[in-house]
């Protein structure tokens, strides 16, 4: 089933002070899909989002939103898009309401029942009509997602939408999240440097690192694909020599080797090592983490 | 285009900068209100009368009585010398100069606030309007809108326009208003002398004719209205270009302080009649006062002013409509 293209980003680039930031990104963001874009600081995950919405104009490459081009077509595509960069800065000596209104006055056919329907959708209508100065981050964090949604996007584009959420706010956000891609058909691309959060609420994902995309593929497959073995024994050094012998040791620390998953030579790799007298306390497959897959991606470096 | 507009002095309101500028008008205007009538009771005490005449004799014979002295720099008894021509010319034709009354001071306020007070006072608006967006990161989602950029900036320099606006009138009204209480609120039809165009050291009087006060004041208006916009117009353009607001208004600052202090020491050196610092006392010309290099007339003054002021604009938009967002 192809569904179809909401953003189409070909070999942007952008160079700045000779220098190459982003390196030829590609990729393609479809319609109700949430889009994790993945990567460390510094790896040019802001840069390339900042682009993707006008604030920065690309060395080459071209954006095209819902077929329009972002540089040609620049009104009628940034129309298509919401979004939050960075932190959602609003303006503190205005209430939340004339923040919102203040942001649909640059849009045409946004009136007060729009502005009353996203600022119930993002649960913010008890406190709308007080100044954002005394809103916590949370609620300045919705109101963020509110003016995001105010002109009807098709595309949504949150940059780091959990930074500085507590754990329960983070939740909220991830569910919400879900809730715009399944139920009002948004497309949604989310960056973000921690894993766990890419992987509990994208279908798609992007691992970028140093102005290039290391790989583009659904979640699932990606973990599926890299399924892995634990093993936890003493000593470490002789278990890592013995299984480095039969299979390609992905990884080891003080007391696991990390090797592929392959359910039918594991029973003789154990009874290798028991043979040699390596004491063997634990043998546990599981799917990688994104963790795993980014080091092995990125030839091991580490995220943070 | 109205409702970019209404969005930015929405911002400017609510920031409470118009307020700000207005408490200061009045508190100013209220000081020199009273200074000015300590000034005038010293001076009857001193002449023991309350005649404009005697007075003018009097500040005739001081001017004379400092001519004489030798060490004098030339620049400062040319000056004095036209000051003197100027005043005798009040007195043969029975005009008296300062006849005290609300439009005199206000007149008085404006000439002396025309070259770093309501500069400073369309500063305090113009600073931080974009520069605040720029560093509270508010200029993002401002620029995510289905707007072109330069309509964006287009209506931010409207709304300082209409601030400039705004606080002419309030400089105008409020120093009539409140120094009405001590002078009485007449004399906008007091015959006013002008035309006077210093000539080296004569005092040219060719051209000279009376106007009445009201229109004096109206036209001392529209030139501080003038200097105003294009102060404000260049502390736009480095508003653009810089995130801090405390940085633009350093600058700016610094370039009005010197130039009041240039003003009195460049009289030789004559490329700097281009600064546009230098040339911020439009009113002066009204008066007949020398100005601070020789040759420098009204059309010169409003001419420099006038291409300072669209340079600075056109950098603002080009650089506005071009720069990456970081």
């Amino acid at each position: 089933m192809t569904k179809q293209v909401m953003l189409a980003v070909k070999e942007l680039r952008k160079t700045i002070r000779g220098k190459e930031i982003i390196k030829g990104i590609s990729f393609e963001l479809h319609e109700g899909e949430v889009f994790g874009f993945l990567g460390p600081n510094g790896a040019g995950k802001t840069t390339t989002i900042r682009m993707l919405v006008g604030l920065i104009r690309p060395t080459s490459g071209t954006v095209a939103i819902c077929g329009y081009d972002l540089h040609r077509q620049f009104t009628d595509a940034i129309r298509q898009i919401g979004c939050i960069v960075e932190n959602p800065e609003m303006y503190p000596y205005l209430t939340g309401w004339e923040n919102l209104e203040h942001f649909a006055r640059m849009m045409p056919g946004i009136g007060a029942d729009r502005i009353m329907e996203v600022a119930k959708l993002v649960g913010l209508e008890q406190r709308i009509h007080d100044r954002v100065s005394t809103y916590s981050l949370g609620m300045r964090q919705r109101l963020g997602i509110a003016q995001a949604l105010l002109g009807k996007p098709k595309v949504l584009i949150l940059d780091e939408p959990t930074n500085g959420l507590d754990p329960a706010g983070i939740r909220e956000m991830r569910a919400f999240i879900r809730f715009l891609a399944e139920t009002e058909g948004l497309s949604v691309l989310v960056s973000s440097h921690l894993l766990s959060e890419i992987q509990l609420m994208c279908d798609r994902v992007a691992i970028m690192a140093k102005g290039r995309l290391l790989t583009v593929d659904t979640v699932e497959r990606l973990l599926k694909k890299q399924a892995r073995v634990d093993w936890k024994a003493a000593p470490i050094d002789k278990a890592r020599a013995l299984l480095a012998e039969e299979t390609e040791v992905l990884r080891t620390d003080e007391e696991t080797v990390v090797t592929p998953y392959e359910p039918d030579k594991l029973a003789g790799w154990n009874a290798k090592l028991v043979q040699a007298g390596v004491l063997v306390s634990k043998i546990e497959s599981r799917l990688p983490t994104l963790e795993d897959l980014f080091i092995e991606l990125t030839g091991g470096e580490t995220i943070e | 285009m109205s409702k970019l507009v209404y969005n930015e002095m929405l911002k400017i309101v609510r920031k409470k900068r118009l307020w700000v500028i207005a408490a200061i008008i009045a508190v100013l205007v209220a000081l020199f209100t009273y200074a000015q009538y300590r000034e005038t009771e010293e001076l009857r005490k001193r002449l023991g009368t309350t005649d404009w005449r005697t007075q003018l004799q009097q500040q005739i014979v001081d001017l004379q009585n400092r001519l004489q002295s030798p060490s004098m720099s030339e620049e400062w008894r040319k000056y004095l010398q036209i000051r003197l021509k100027q005043q005798q010319y009040y007195l043969e034709h029975n005009i008296n100069p300062s006849a005290p009354g609300a439009p005199t001071f206000m007149r008085t306020f404006i000439e002396n606030a025309i070259d770093l007070f309501l500069p400073l006072l369309v500063m305090v608006v113009a600073a931080d309007l974009v520069s605040s967006e720029a560093s509270a990161g508010t200029i993002k989602l401002l620029l995510v809108r289905p707007v072109k950029r330069w309509k964006i900036l287009l209506s931010k320099y409207i709304a300082l326009l209409l601030s400039v606006s705004l606080i002419m009138l309030m400089a105008a009204v409020l120093s009539y208003a409140i120094s009405g209480v001590v002078f009485g609120y007449g004399g906008f039809r007091l015959p006013l002398l002008t035309g006077f165009v210093p000539q080296g050291e004569e005092l040219n009087t060719e051209n000279v004719h009376i106007i009445p006060q009201w229109k004096y004041i109206l036209i001392e208006l529209g030139l501080a209205a003038f200097v105003s916009v294009v102060v404000g117009t260049l502390t736009f353009m480095l508003s653009v270009l810089l995130r801090s607001t405390a940085a633009v208004m350093g600058i700016m600052l610094a370039a009005l302080i010197s130039g009041a202090i240039l003003s009195n020491m460049v009289s030789s050196w004559h490329s700097a009649k281009y600064l546009f610092m230098v040339n911020l006392r439009l009113t002066d010309y009204m008066r007949g006062t020398a100005p601070p290099i020789e040759g420098m007339t009204l059309g010169f003054s409003m001419s420099v002013l006038a291409v300072w002021g669209l340079v600075g604009l056109f950098v603002a938009f080009l650089v506005f409509t071009r720069r990456d967002i970081y």
